[in-house]
């Protein structure tokens, strides 16, 4: 047998070098409603994501614009929660429904040969929904239940908890959803928002998969129609943010065996001159595998089964975290860990070649995440729904493809000070 | 559908090749035919701490990440009863890289000291993570033992209990890379912008030379038939009641299993399905209820688990459950019920398809089945199912001597 392969020498690397986005191709239903087309794919399938910016927030009723969202499918004059929902089945395809602060939106996975048929009852959901009283008191009944077993989980309550300290509890950043939130639902709220939200003029299609003329078309039948039209919802109106103060904060959970953590502040939207260059500074940190984070707190000390970073834009604001959860015994070691690695990339220029590793591992995750007609839906919904276009993927490549390890340790100066920081901690006294 | 070209080395390994010029990526997924079921019963959830193990350095690099990274790469693993799956994609040009990784350590691990250590505490955090420290989290480490008195599947992957991950050692480590981690004990599959001679070569290069397994592996335990009904009870400080029922049913392997698999989707998948709708829409009785076949390898079990609304007796949601299973097994299938879970079942196969690392993982399950065609051919065994031999099924499962039931209690309610 041969064996005479070098095994002492890693095989040689060739640079990522072109990197082509498909762009989303722009079209126009009759009624105005933009439809963005990604068409890419072998499978004869495509996906039909209807988009609603959120109307303007009330604290006093945090859940309308979600509750509203969720419970489309609930009923209409003409069918049942249980007719639509097979209406749906019995072509295999999927309803979902998604919700932020932000935006809302509705999503039908179809393989292209049901499309017409299930585009109807997608139609019908959308403008004549009536949120039946029973079926709204099953949303509530189960919904606080999920809450309840939600809050016994320590990392729950760091996720929530953390947003209500860095955003206040008025704003729908920060807002945590009660049981008593949920009590408060009313059926004509609902019917109301749902009047002045779902209407062609706040509507915004993006198609992917296979998507043929015949797609457009259809689409353009099912959704295109002026019926829908009604313009008098009114736009967002900003509420202002409230942060906590302090910089250190602990919640107790009686008998939990680890600790949440989670660490982070405010920073910035996708517009951001900085944001490309956080990227890379966070992953490097946090974002993957062989991060700093990684290799010391789990790879090295063993404390935790994972621990990462992130910065998360959305469309007003953004904010970055540090989420771990640790055995409770060593949650104090973790945190000094933590704090360490950061004053770290401050004081010391990180060397060329984890830059160059980072840089390439980045590269070629950019290239997965265009990888099916979704992914590239995604990437379009993120860049659109921040107001940019695609030269703002040409900016992050670039920055991507040029930063230098004084940029790096210059960006941990400015955003990685540890008084800078919020910290909270969800576990046992 | 997924075309493939396939080549057995002279060493047993099996390599699967699927070309698809349409991506500029490629994914290597690396199938070790070794899961729980192989551990012994003193020395649990060694399968898994063994995964980790996988990524604390081999032979001749000591570290797998970063190479891998430097590369454009990015990885992952998973273990079940049955089966330990690792996977990488990359830019297409750097598939040697994989080739490298992936041979080297199948040819040996370093067995590191350090990294042995260091990953028994990560497990052990993982542990407490996913299953001590959640609510309903150790459902399955009393449920398992309760379904299973011989059959390996009575412990988790995770383990039976802690000390048994804190307790291994290296010697243990070796022992089981030397029974199971052998080129006639895994299959190699190469997806992605790739060309199939070119792969052959390269597998025939980087893994040929590696010796095949010298141990000659031994018969699962086969679980003798259930003969009378099982219950056990817990209480833990959880905020609803919740119940677990497991019946014995087939292996993924048997023919009966696509009847089985759609008897649970007419059950209970999606929000047309019928436990969903009679039991938490209409009824009220649960928050949540789940219904699904474990798919495993020997013969698994059919599972039904719900979270009671509060205040419910657990007697009349047993009640209206049985009320469900008795239409099931005497009433009416309507064809037109079996025709929506078998659309479901072929779209889902198709949505499958969209990603690459999905397809090259359909072709590795599929050769462990036995046959690489069943990725592409699978859809009309469950196109062939009737109502009749969905119904037969049903007969055959819901008997009481055959159940085993978890009652997972809320110490803070009194019911």
């Amino acid at each position: 047998m041969q064996n005479i392969v070098d095994r002492s020498t890693p095989p040689s690397l060739k640079p990522i070098e072109k990197i082509i986005i498909p762009h989303a191709e722009k079209h126009m239903l009759d009624n105005g409603i933009p439809v963005y087309v990604i068409n890419a794919g072998l499978q004869n399938l495509v996906k039909v994501d209807l988009i609603f910016g959120n109307l303007s927030y009330d604290p006093s009723q945090p859940l309308l614009s979600s509750a509203t969202n969720r419970m489309l499918a609930e009923g209409t004059a003409r069918h049942s929660a249980l007719e639509l929902a097979d209406l749906i089945d019995y072509y295999g395809s999927f309803y979902g429904t998604e919700e932020s602060a932000d935006h809302c939106s509705v999503n039908l996975y179809s393989l292209n040969k049901h499309l017409d048929k299930t585009l109807p009852t997608l139609r019908e959901i959308l403008t004549e929904a009536i949120f039946p009283d029973s079926d709204l008191a099953t949303f509530i009944l189960n919904n606080t239940q999920r809450i309840a077993v939600e809050n016994e989980k320590v990392n729950s309550i760091a996720r929530k908890k953390f947003n209500e300290i860095l955003f206040g509890p008025k704003h729908p950043y920060g807002h945590i959803m009660t049981a008593d939130d949920y009590s408060a639902i009313q059926r004509s709220a609902l019917k109301d928002y749902h009047v002045r939200q779902y209407v062609s003029e706040h509507c915004t299609i993006i198609l992917s998969g296979k998507v043929t003329d015949e797609t457009i078309k259809l689409i353009n039948k099912h959704l295109g129609d002026k019926n829908w039209s009604r313009s008098n919802g009114q736009a967002a109106a900003g509420v202002p943010l409230s942060s906590a103060s302090g910089r250190i904060h602990r919640v107790e959970k009686e008998g939990a065996i680890q600790s949440a953590i989670r660490i982070g502040k405010k920073m910035f939207t996708r517009s951001h001159a900085d944001y490309p260059g956080m990227a890379v500074l966070n992953t490097l940190f946090g974002g993957y595998f062989g991060s700093r984070l990684m290799s010391n707190i789990r790879e090295d000390k063993g404390y935790t089964y994972g621990i990462g970073s992130a910065v998360v834009p959305m469309k007003d604001h953004g904010y970055f975290f540090i989420s771990t959860e640790v055995g409770s015994d060593v949650t104090e070691a973790a945190l000094t860990e933590i704090y360490k690695e950061m004053i770290d990339l401050r004081e010391t220029t990180v060397e060329k070649e984890e830059l160059e590793t980072v840089r390439n591992y980045m590269l070629g995750s950019f290239i997965k995440s265009l990888e099916t007609a979704f992914h590239l839906s995604d990437r379009f919904k993120s860049m659109h729904l921040s107001g940019l276009e695609y030269d703002y993927y040409d900016r992050y490549l670039a920055k991507l493809r040029s930063i230098q390890p004084d940029e790096i340790q210059a960006l941990a100066r400015k955003y990685f000070d540890p008084e800078s920081m919020t910290e909270l901690v969800v576990g046992p006294k | 559908m997924i075309p493939y070209k396939t080549k057995t080395l002279a060493n047993g390994l099996k390599v699967i090749v699927h070309e698809d010029p349409s991506t500029p990526l490629a994914t290597m997924n690396i199938l070790y035919k070794v899961g729980a079921r192989d551990e012994s019963p003193d020395k649990t959830g060694f399968a898994h701490l063994f995964e980790h193990l996988m990524f604390g350095g081999s032979a001749n690099i000591p570290d797998y990440d970063e190479p891998l990274q430097m590369a454009g790469g990015d990885n992952n693993a998973w273990t079940n009863n049955d089966v330990t799956n690792y996977y990488l994609t990359l830019p297409a040009d750097n598939i040697e890289t994989g080739f490298w990784l992936e041979s080297d350590r199948m040819l040996n691990l370093a067995f590191s000291k350090k990294s042995l250590e260091v990953q028994r505490n990560v497990v052990i955090e993982e542990f407490k993570q996913r299953y001590l420290n959640q609510p309903y989290g150790d459902v399955w480490l009393h449920l398992r033992p309760l379904a299973y008195k011989v059959h390996p599947y009575q412990w988790a992957t995770i383990g039976k209990e802690i000390s048994h991950v804190e307790n291994a050692t290296i010697e243990d480590v070796k022992d089981f890379f030397n029974r199971f981690y052998c080129p006639d004990n895994a299959s190699l599959v190469v997806a992605g912008n790739v060309k199939a001679d070119k792969i052959f070569s390269l597998a025939e290069e980087w893994f040929g030379g590696i010796q095949r397994s010298v141990v000659k592996r031994s018969p699962y335990p086969v679980e003798p038939p259930q003969t009378e009904k099982r219950e056990l009870t817990v209480e833990r400080d959880i905020p609803f009641d919740s119940i677990y029922r497991a019946y014995h049913t087939c292996s993924r392997l048997d023919k009966e299993f696509y009847a089985v698999d759609l008897l649970t989707d007419i059950m209970n998948r999606g929000r047309s399905s019928r436990l969903f709708h009679a039991l938490v829409k209409e009824k009220n009785l649960f928050s949540e209820i789940n219904t699904y076949t474990t798919s495993d390898f020997d013969k698994g079990l059919l599972v039904i688990e719900g979270k009671l609304i509060k205040g419910v007796k657990m007697k009349d949601a047993e009640a209206a459950i049985d009320e469900e299973l008795a239409r099931l097994c005497n009433g009416e299938i309507n064809d037109e019920e079996v025709e929506k879970v078998i659309n479901k079942v072929e779209s889902t196969m198709e949505f499958s398809e969209m990603d690459l690392a999905d397809r090259a993982l359909n072709l590795a399950i599929a050769d462990y089945m036995g046959d690489i065609n069943l990725a592409n051919t699978e859809i009309e065994l469950y196109q062939a199912v009737k109502a009749k031999d969905i119904q037969e099924q049903a007969r055959q499962i819901f008997r009481e001597s055959n159940c085993s039931v978890l009652y997972y209690l809320s110490k803070t309610q009194s019911n």
